[in-house]
């Protein structure tokens, strides 16, 4: 497995004032909003200001004329490890930076497959440029493509089917090793240089431009599959607030399907308030239970259909706290559990106790009034562990076994599935973002 | 009272002899000292042995003497008093006693220990043709009633065995059968006789044993307190005991007939609109209706909340026809003052109570229907302040047939007290009383080192934690709450206050915490016949989440709280709260999205009261009668329907032999008469003895308290 639990963990503030975020000075508020106030609420919003930070660090960056990839890479990784850093349970930002790498990594390869295409048709020219490879000139651009996907992916059914022949004398990197294999391959010294350097960063933001788009319309790509999913005189239940799920029942809703909606409110940030309000604002039938009704009610639900913070590569999903209590209900009484995800919610990690490390725990103040128990709590005795305790996480950890469906900008997937899914946006390189010991501060 | 107490002998029917065994000679005992009811029975009545006599009885390990009473407290949250040895005992032997190994009868044994003095006793069986016995006051000799049932009866006096220096207690052993109802015995026997017999008696019985064969007898253990030789209180001497044999046969028809008129009346819909305009017109206090109401729930009230209370409040002077007490309860539960099944129930209750005292029977009238149609009336005010709770039902069809049971010839003040003594002893052993027995169980499932979790405010699991806090054991509390109420902060108040160490969290971080629980206690409002557990909302998800963790998951609840009806979603029927509790967050102002929501025809707010835990995630269901599976919830339905009718029986039994089927209560072949101090054990050779069934007696270690004016005796199984 490629995950490093390191990865997600803080690393301590200090990492805010070192060489990389002062150069990007933008970088530091971000971090710091990210970090100390919770300033950026929702997966969404992080996303695409993670992308738009990454965009300025990659314009701004000098590239120098060999190996331009890996200063992009090397760049965006120093302040992708700050970020992720500053709130590890955002993990919409680690895979931000790693979908940004990953582009990198394919412009960079598209450039490569390109320029080899047309040393290939002009043959024997620039000869001497293949002398660092193994000298067969004649392999194909195909082949060169598809070697070098195989490398930033880790190999799986499709790539095995992918593969010519042929390719399978290029020897396969490990998918957990290091980040300099793939593009010290490709980094080329030979082509027109400037030109070429020019185009990878242009081709790196335009893609990187894309992706924010992606992630601004996922809404609207996964709302169009609403009216595949909801039928007439349908009763759903969600719980808390989610604006993917606002405009999936909202898709559904302009399709003249009439149906009605269980809000659970989503103690302790009561987040179902807002969503009754605006799904009653657009005429739809609004019910708003509490937290604990969700069993008794579930018995008359057809569908669950709920938002997550993150995807699991396993399946598994992390969403605001509560949503295992629904799942479980749900899967009693069969009710389909649907989650609905954008592709920047797709985390190439696998959880490992995600109850307790992909977890917050937020103010007790939620629960109890400061001071509310004061009174009866003798601090003088001096016994060491204080009597009360308050728990308030802020997320739960639901199984894939408990999903029935993921709808995702790209269709609709089963829980099994979704690693194969989430292999597709990454590069297996990518996977660990911390740079190395040497090239940390 | 308690010099009577003391004096009274203990019985331990550890060796009964069972079956026709009607050569046996008596036991020679002790002459006893009173003479046997002339009338009824004659001949059988003999002296008690002196308990120097060794039989292969089981021996009663020795309780202390001591005059010194448990008493009730008043509130169910007193501490609950460690079982302490003054409290008198009567344990019913089991199947399996290793005390009595060579002697004790195949059905039934019972061990019933008095206060005073600890007794060896020995059991005789008698088997009548009429299956019927009765105990007469002052000598408890079975009557001749002819009857044609294959019941036999024993009934039991105790020597004051072991402890003859127990010197107040006077055991009668009376022994009938059919031959020796035919040929009384001689008063005065003498000492070396009655000790042939008595050892004659000794050998059948254990030939009996050896041949296995469950006799039918029913053996009826007689508590030596009428004592005869100090003075028994006038009223409990006259306590007799009769097992009509004719119960049997005539008695089973008639609790068919019960039982079919037993079946719950349908709930009042209230999307019948005819029912619902009929409601109105009797109501007082005139609700609103809610103006968005749930589709879902239309079959229940939903009426704009917080306006009555001030129109009632106005209305207070108007009210003539209410007491002021049942009034002030009223308003209680509207206002959510008292909450929780057992408050309310309590408060109503007491409200009834006083109004009681205060009622007198209007001219042209009689007490018992006019009285009814008073609390009815009560009744339906208190449903118009707030939906009864199923403990709240029951207790009022108790009432209502104590009313029924009043006779005639009573006169009002008489007809007033007993109806008070029956309320307060319904409070007594069917909440305050039940609930330290649950205690007593459920403690012993608290180990050191568990972390128990608890949801909302449950009075029993409250009690439970304090009592394992104050025995010592070390343990955390995980407190789990939820909207709208937060019930669980003033259990985490009380607790704390306790010193025990507590963890709080919300209702959606039950995945969460459940991680590192280890067991969970949770309080119930019913309990349904089919297991299902009916209570606060939330505590399905609660059980859910446990059951998947593989944590157990105890239900504490009151037996009084059983119902017959059957459940199986929380829909159908359930209470609605106020919605405006949801769309506001106390001490959040910032969560105010809901404001002016009832301007919306499209949002509706369902504060739901109650759920509804279906069975497969309850392991345990604590109670009274012990600690059984939900699948026996029904057995005890069957057997408390019964045993309501009888406890409360003020009539005597001599009286009116037939309503003795009513009275007695079977808990595998026990019969408990609590109001007579009499335990009577019993077998039917035809029909496998009722009650409680067997796994349920495998599984738990019950025992059954007897509460009578303050004074307990456990009958232990």
């Amino acid at each position: 497995m490629n995950t490093d639990d390191s990865s997600w963990w803080p690393m301590g503030d200090g990492v805010l004032c070192n060489a990389a975020s002062q150069t990007y000075p933008s970088c530091n508020t971000f971090t710091h909003a990210l970090s100390f106030f919770n300033k950026i609420e929702g997966s969404q919003a992080t996303a695409r200001q993670t992308a738009e930070l990454l965009r300025s660090v990659i314009s701004q960056q000098r590239v120098p004329y060999t190996n331009q990839a890996g200063a992009l890479i090397d760049a965006v990784k120093a302040i992708g490890e700050q970020l992720i850093a500053a709130n590890p349970v955002e993990l919409a930002v680690g895979n931000i930076v790693r979908r940004v790498l990953h582009i990198i990594r394919e412009e960079d390869l598209s450039l490569t497959t390109a320029a080899i295409g047309g040393l290939n048709l002009s043959a024997v020219s620039d000869d001497e440029n293949d002398d660092d490879r193994d000298g067969d000139s004649t392999l194909s651009a195909a082949a060169v493509a598809a070697a070098a996907r195989s490398t930033l992916r880790p190999p799986s059914l499709q790539t095995l089917l992918e593969d010519t022949p042929v390719s399978a004398a290029v020897p396969q990197t490990s998918s957990s090793g290091g980040d300099s294999e793939g593009k010290s391959k490709f980094s080329f010294t030979a082509a027109d240089k400037s030109s070429r350097s020019r185009k990878l960063k242009h081709d790196v933001i335009e893609a990187v431009n894309e992706l924010i788009q992606d992630i601004v319309t996922c809404h609207e790509q996964i709302a169009e599959q609403a009216v595949e999913h909801i039928h007439q005189n349908e009763v759903i239940l969600t719980l808390g607030s989610s604006r993917t799920v606002l405009e999936f029942l909202f898709a559904a809703k302009e399709k003249k399907r009439s149906f009605r909606v269980f809000v659970a409110e989503g103690a302790p940030r009561y987040q179902g308030h807002l969503l009754a309000k605006e799904l009653v604002a657009r005429g739809l039938q609004t019910t708003l239970i509490t937290d604990s009704a969700v069993f008794a009610m579930i018995s008359r639900v057809n569908m669950v259909i709920v938002g997550a913070h993150a995807v699991m590569a396993n399946g598994g999903v992390i969403a605001p706290v509560g949503m295992n209590l629904v799942a479980l209900a749900a899967q009693k009484h069969a009710v389909p559990f649907v989650v609905l995800a954008g592709s920047h919610k797709l985390c190439p990690l696998y959880p490992h106790n995600p109850e307790v490390l992909l977890n917050e725990l937020r103010s007790p103040s939620e629960l109890l009034d400061f001071g509310e128990f004061s009174d009866c709590m003798d601090f003088g005795s001096g016994s060491g562990s204080p009597l009360l305790h308050v728990v308030n996480p802020a997320f739960d950890y639901v199984p894939p076994k408990l999903v029935s469906l993921f709808i995702t900008d790209a269709g609709g997937h089963n829980p099994s599935y979704m690693y194969r899914l989430i292999a597709d946006y990454y590069s297996a390189d990518d996977l660990v973002v911390q740079r190395r010991a040497t090239a940390g501060n | 009272m308690d010099s009577r107490r003391s004096s009274r002998a203990v019985i331990d029917p550890k060796v009964r002899q069972v079956g026709f065994f009607t050569s046996a000679p008596l036991p020679p005992d002790r002459t006893q000292s009173d003479p046997p009811d002339p009338i009824r029975s004659p001949p059988l009545a003999d002296a008690s042995s002196p308990g120097n006599s060794l039989s292969p009885v089981m021996i009663p390990p020795p309780r202390h003497p001591s005059d010194s009473l448990l008493r009730l407290p008043h509130s169910p949250s007193d501490a609950f008093p460690p079982p302490s040895p003054t409290t008198t005992t009567t344990s019913l032997g089991d199947f399996s006693d290793d005390v009595t190994a060579a002697s004790s009868p195949p059905p039934a044994a019972a061990r019933v220990r008095g206060r005073g003095s600890s007794v060896k006793q020995q059991g005789a069986a008698s088997s009548f043709p009429g299956g019927g016995f009765e105990v007469p006051p002052s000598v408890k000799a079975p009557s001749s009633v002819p009857a044609s049932g294959l019941t036999t009866v024993s009934v039991v006096k105790l020597p004051p065995g072991i402890s003859e220096n127990a010197g107040g207690s006077v055991s009668v052993e009376v022994q009938s059968d059919r031959a020796l109802n035919s040929k009384p015995l001689k008063e005065k026997t003498s000492k070396a006789e009655r000790r042939a017999i008595q050892e004659a008696q000794r050998a059948a019985k254990a030939a009996a044993k050896a041949e296995g064969i469950k006799t039918p007898a029913v053996t009826a253990l007689a508590n030596a307190k009428s004592a005869k030789s100090t003075k028994p209180s006038p009223q409990r001497n006259d306590s007799a005991v009769v097992v009509a044999a004719s119960e049997k046969k005539g008695g089973d028809r008639s609790v068919e007939k019960d039982r079919k008129k037993d079946v719950p009346h349908p709930r009042m819909q209230y999307d019948d609109k005819s029912r619902v305009q009929k409601l109105k017109k009797r109501s007082v206090v005139k609700p609103t209706e809610a103006r968005n109401r749930v589709e879902l729930f239309r079959h229940l009230p939903q009426y704009e909340h917080g306006t009555q209370l001030p129109v009632l409040q106005s209305k207070f002077f108007q009210l003539d026809t209410l007491h002021p007490a049942v009034y002030k309860v009223g308003l209680q539960y509207l206002s959510g003052d008292i909450c929780g099944g057992n408050a309310r129930c309590i408060a109503m209750l007491q409200a009834f109570q006083e109004a009681i005292r205060d009622y007198s029977t209007p001219p042209a009238k009689t007490l018992s229907r006019d009285l009814t149609a008073k609390i009815s009336s009560y009744v339906s005010f208190l449903i118009d302040c707030r939906p009864l709770s199923v403990s709240m039902g029951n207790a009022i069809r108790f009432l209502k047939s104590q009313i029924a049971k009043i006779p005639i010839s009573l006169s009002e003040s008489e007809a007033k007290a007993t109806l008070h003594s029956d309320i307060e002893r319904f409070i007594n052993e069917k909440i305050i009383l039940a609930d330290r027995v649950i205690v007593k169980h459920a403690v012993t499932k608290i180990r050191d080192g568990d972390v128990l979790l608890t949801y909302g405010s449950s009075s029993a699991v409250e009690m439970i934690l304090q009592h394992a806090h104050e025995l010592g054991k070390q343990f955390r509390v995980v407190i789990v709450d939820s909207r709208p109420k937060h019930e669980g902060k003033l259990l985490l108040r009380r607790l704390v206050r306790k010193g025990l160490s507590c963890t709080y969290t919300h209702i959606n971080a039950i995945s969460y915490i459940m991680h590192e629980v280890t067991r969970v206690f949770l309080g119930a409002s019913s309990v349904l016949s089919n297991g299902t557990v009916y209570s606060r909302v939330g505590t399905a998800c609660v059980a859910m989440v446990a059951y998947g963790f593989h944590i157990p998951v105890l239900v504490c609840c009151e037996a009084y709280k059983f119902h017959e009806r059957v459940q199986l979603d929380s829909i159908c029927s359930n209470e609605l709260g106020d919605p405006d509790s949801i769309s506001k967050v106390p001490g959040r102002e910032d969560i105010n999205h809901l404001d002016g929501w009832d301007k919306s025809e499209n949002l509706q707010l369902l504060n739901l009261i109650y759920d509804a835990t279906p069975s497969d995630y309850v392991s345990l269901i604590i109670t009274d009668y012990g600690m059984i599976p939900p699948t026996s919830v029904p057995v005890i339905v069957r057997e408390y329907g019964r045993g309501q009718l009888w406890i409360y029986e003020e009539c005597d039994p001599l009286a009116s032999p037939g309503r003795c089927s009513d009275a007695v209560f079977f808990v595998d072949g026990l019969i408990f008469y609590p109001s007579q101090h009499l335990v009577l054990s019993f077998w039917f050779p035809d029909r496998p003895p009722s009650g409680l069934n067997n796994d349920l007696l495998e599984r738990s270690d019950n025992f059954v308290t007897v509460a009578e004016n303050g004074n307990f005796t456990n009958f232990e199984l």
